[in-house]
């Protein structure tokens, strides 16, 4: 490879094995109890506390994380097992997802002992749900451009503004965002913001929804009003919030959600084509199949490489880049092979309302988390073109 | 890659960039470079590198063989050392011996067959050969009666038709008109024409990812030199964008085909080597098309003459897809594979690897 990117062979240890046929086990017996329907897309709305409890309680949140904050010292390979297993499966992970995949070891970099004490351990526990405070309604993906201001009072921040598109913030405990609390520089228009931990029941938070396309409402405008922040609820350099961003991306954006958003559509087609499909139908699953296990091992490869220690930040956002496209395609791709299955199959039905609902959350895939352009930008840099 | 893979495949490395430079040899005249640039390869081991050496080869493993492929790929080396290298692979089987120069393999299009006769001579049609015009040998997979047989043929008893592959180098229709083979022995059991379909498709993914490796540091160095409007080209966000989405292409590539030599190396069940190969066949054949238009289109007009050594690597990625199976043939397969194991055992697969 060029000397800026690495996708090293990475295979799952045996551990991994073990460890997935307890996941598996686990998801088939909440499947049994009735907990969810593995046949429906995980609507990001549905939100069952007891579930995240129960997941928390076989240790699977906060793997990688110490012991000493209720993690359990497993490896990112071990944690990639278990995500895929759970997003494959239409597991409702939305409740504690967010928190395990990016807020814990963000809080696990920045925050003092004290929070770290109280807040891990219950995340660990499927105790705790986090939002991401980033985009607002004038930035989004110009993330610097961020205008919701943190004022310091008496003994931390008083925090006023509006931040939007955010994800769970309905049932969400604690947002991690970033505020305003100096201007932006001549030098550099980076500066001035500053990473804080806010407190969702805290006074002067108003939790608006927001009606999406694919009908859900999963997303809301947070408006803050003289919102308290305590002082050690600022998370690392003040003023220095764009040096703390970009490590943490490589975790957000090479994982198996960027890809298996919409999986339940090729299996169902694979049902719907039966045991002995055209050459048409057979080619059209060979490719879909061959392009998922690629990105599957390119994803596979940055977990190995985060877990080597490396921050592989370019060769996640081409995870991300291509994944997110993949699973937006996904859906349309399914439906051209399915134009001509039987319509009595007796799958046809499922397939179609899984299609109708993936082919309306297809837009968002390549925007959430980083959008094509912003990856894009990113990969190019590590090219050495910016 | 391990450090003994690594050392067998710098030191291939180093006589393609010696004896095989893409400049030098795109303004050669005459093909007078590929005689010292084949001795150097022979000195070295390389072409039997997957020969043992109580059969004349160098004993190199599988492993170490994918790297030596890999770096043919990266110099889009245009003579035929990865046809040899699996020659010797087919013969070792067998426990035939290798000769010395250079060798192809028959057949390399599913479609084709070649039979080992009663009499003991082959017949059949094979199209598609690589370098067939090239090579003193043939290595060929045979039906007969009872089961498949490995046979060495003198290219000279064969009949061959002159022809380019697209990116041309010597490819070629061989008809054996029962010729009598050097020697030949029966296959053992689980040797058979798919056996030499999954090595072939493994080492032709392995050659157009390098291929594109080349492509991609190729283009950004050309964007970061090229001026056009006052500025580098790489200042503008379309060839940005365009250049992360060729990364994107290299990086699927470089991963598929390097797990299906993982794989190939380690062993796996017959599924999993499907999944393997036909993954890397499809995905390095996509990523081609793609690739090697970006590349292009970065390049403009200079990268269209014959003068400018792009062709080389982007006219053999796209040629390379051609053998040992087109890349629907591989989905065919795949998705034929997929649908028999069902709807429920389609993850269980993907996520064994």
């Amino acid at each position: 490879m060029t000397t800026a990117l690495r996708f090293d062979q990475i295979r799952l240890p045996p551990e991994c094995d073990v460890l997935r046929r307890e996941v598996r086990e686990f998801l088939s017996q909440e499947i049994a109890a009735g907990t969810f329907n593995p046949h429906e897309p995980q609507r990001e709305d549905i939100d069952i506390p007891e579930f995240s409890h129960r997941v928390g309680a076989r240790g699977w949140i906060g793997m990688t994380w110490p012991k000493k904050y209720g993690g359990h010292e497993r490896t990112f390979l071990e944690r990639f097992v278990v995500t895929e297993e759970m997003r494959v499966a239409n597991a409702p992970t939305r409740r504690f997802f967010v928190a395990d995949r990016q807020s814990g070891p963000v809080l696990l970099k920045f925050a003092n002992e004290r929070i770290k004490m109280d807040i891990l351990p219950r995340i660990c526990r499927g105790e705790v749900c986090f939002s991401i405070g980033m985009s607002e309604p004038n930035s989004g993906s110009d993330l610097f451009a961020a205008k919701t201001k943190a004022t310091r009072t008496s003994g931390g921040w008083l925090i006023n503004g509006t931040k939007i598109w955010t994800t769970s913030a309905h049932m969400a405990d604690y947002m991690l965002a970033i505020f305003r609390t100096s201007p932006a520089t001549k030098e550099n228009r980076r500066h001035g913001l500053t990473q804080f931990l806010v407190d969702m029941k805290a006074p002067g938070i108003r939790v608006n929804p927001i009606a999406q396309i694919s009908g859900m409402k999963e997303f809301n405008e947070v408006v803050f009003d003289d919102t308290f922040v305590p002082d050690d609820y600022a998370l690392g350099e003040i003023d220095g919030a764009w040096k703390q961003a970009t490590s943490e991306l490589a975790y957000e954006r090479s994982g198996p959600e960027r890809f298996l958003e919409t999986y339940y559509v090729l299996t169902e087609l694979v049902r719907a084509l039966g045991d002995k499909p055209d050459t048409r139908g057979a080619e059209g699953i060979g490719r879909l199949v061959a392009q998922l296990h690629t990105l599957r091992r390119m994803s596979v490869s940055v977990a190995g490489m985060l877990q080597a220690g490396k921050e592989p930040v370019v060769e996640a956002s081409i995870v991300k880049d291509l994944g997110t496209i993949w699973e937006q395609k996904l859906p349309h791709r399914v439906r051209d092979l399915a134009a001509f299955v039987d319509t009595d199959a007796s799958n046809h039905h499922a397939l179609e309302q899984q299609l109708a609902f993936a082919i309306k959350i297809a837009p968002k895939l390549t925007i959430q988390g980083g959008t094509t352009e912003v990856l894009r930008g990113i990969i190019a840099r590590g090219l050495g073109l910016r | 890659m391990a450090e003994a893979e690594s050392i067998v495949a710098e030191t291939a490395d180093r006589i393609f960039a010696d004896l095989a430079d893409a400049q030098t040899v795109n303004s050669a005249k005459s093909d007078g470079w590929k005689k010292p640039l084949w001795a150097a390869l022979t000195d070295a081991g390389l072409p039997l590198s997957w020969v043992t050496d109580d059969y004349g080869g160098s004993g190199a493993t599988l492993a170490e063989g994918f790297g030596v492929v890999s770096a043919a790929g990266r110099h889009a080396l245009a003579v035929p050392l990865v046809e040899t290298m699996l020659a010797g692979w087919l013969l070792s089987q067998a426990s035939i011996a290798s000769p010395n120069g250079a060798m192809t393999v028959a057949p390399t299009s599913p479609r084709d067959r070649v039979t080992l006769n009663a009499d003991g001579t082959l017949s059949g049609r094979a199209r598609g050969i690589p370098f067939a015009s090239e090579a003193t040998h043939i290595a060929v997979i045979a039906d007969t009666p009872k089961g498949f047989a490995i046979a060495l043929a003198e290219t000279s008893s064969c009949h061959v038709v002159a022809g380019e592959s697209l990116g041309n180098d010597a490819s070629n229709i061989v008809t054996f008109n029962n010729v009598k083979p050097v020697a030949s022995k029966p296959a053992p059991k689980d040797v058979t024409p798919t056996s030499l379909m999954l090595m072939g498709a493994t080492v032709r993914s392995l050659q157009i990812a390098g291929a594109l490796e080349t492509l991609l540091n190729l283009s950004v160095a050309y964007a970061n030199e090229r001026v056009a409007f006052e500025k580098k080209i790489a200042k503008f966000q379309a060839i940005q964008h365009n250049l992360a989405q060729l990364a994107g292409e290299v990086a699927a590539a470089v991963t598929a085909s390097g797990s299906v030599a993982d794989t190939i190396a380690t062993g796996a069940d017959n599924d999993i080597m499907m999944l393997e190969v036909a993954s890397a066949k499809i995905r390095c054949a996509e990523a081609a098309e793609k690739g090697t238009a970006i590349a292009h289109q970065v390049f403009g007009a200079i990268g269209f003459s014959m003068e400018h050594i792009l062709h080389r690597y982007t006219l053999r990625a796209l040629a390379w897809r051609d053998d040992f199976g087109h890349e629907s043939y591989w989905a065919t397969e795949l998705g034929k594979l997929i649908a028999a194991r069902g709807a429920d055992e389609l993850w269980p697969l993907l996520a064994s690897r």
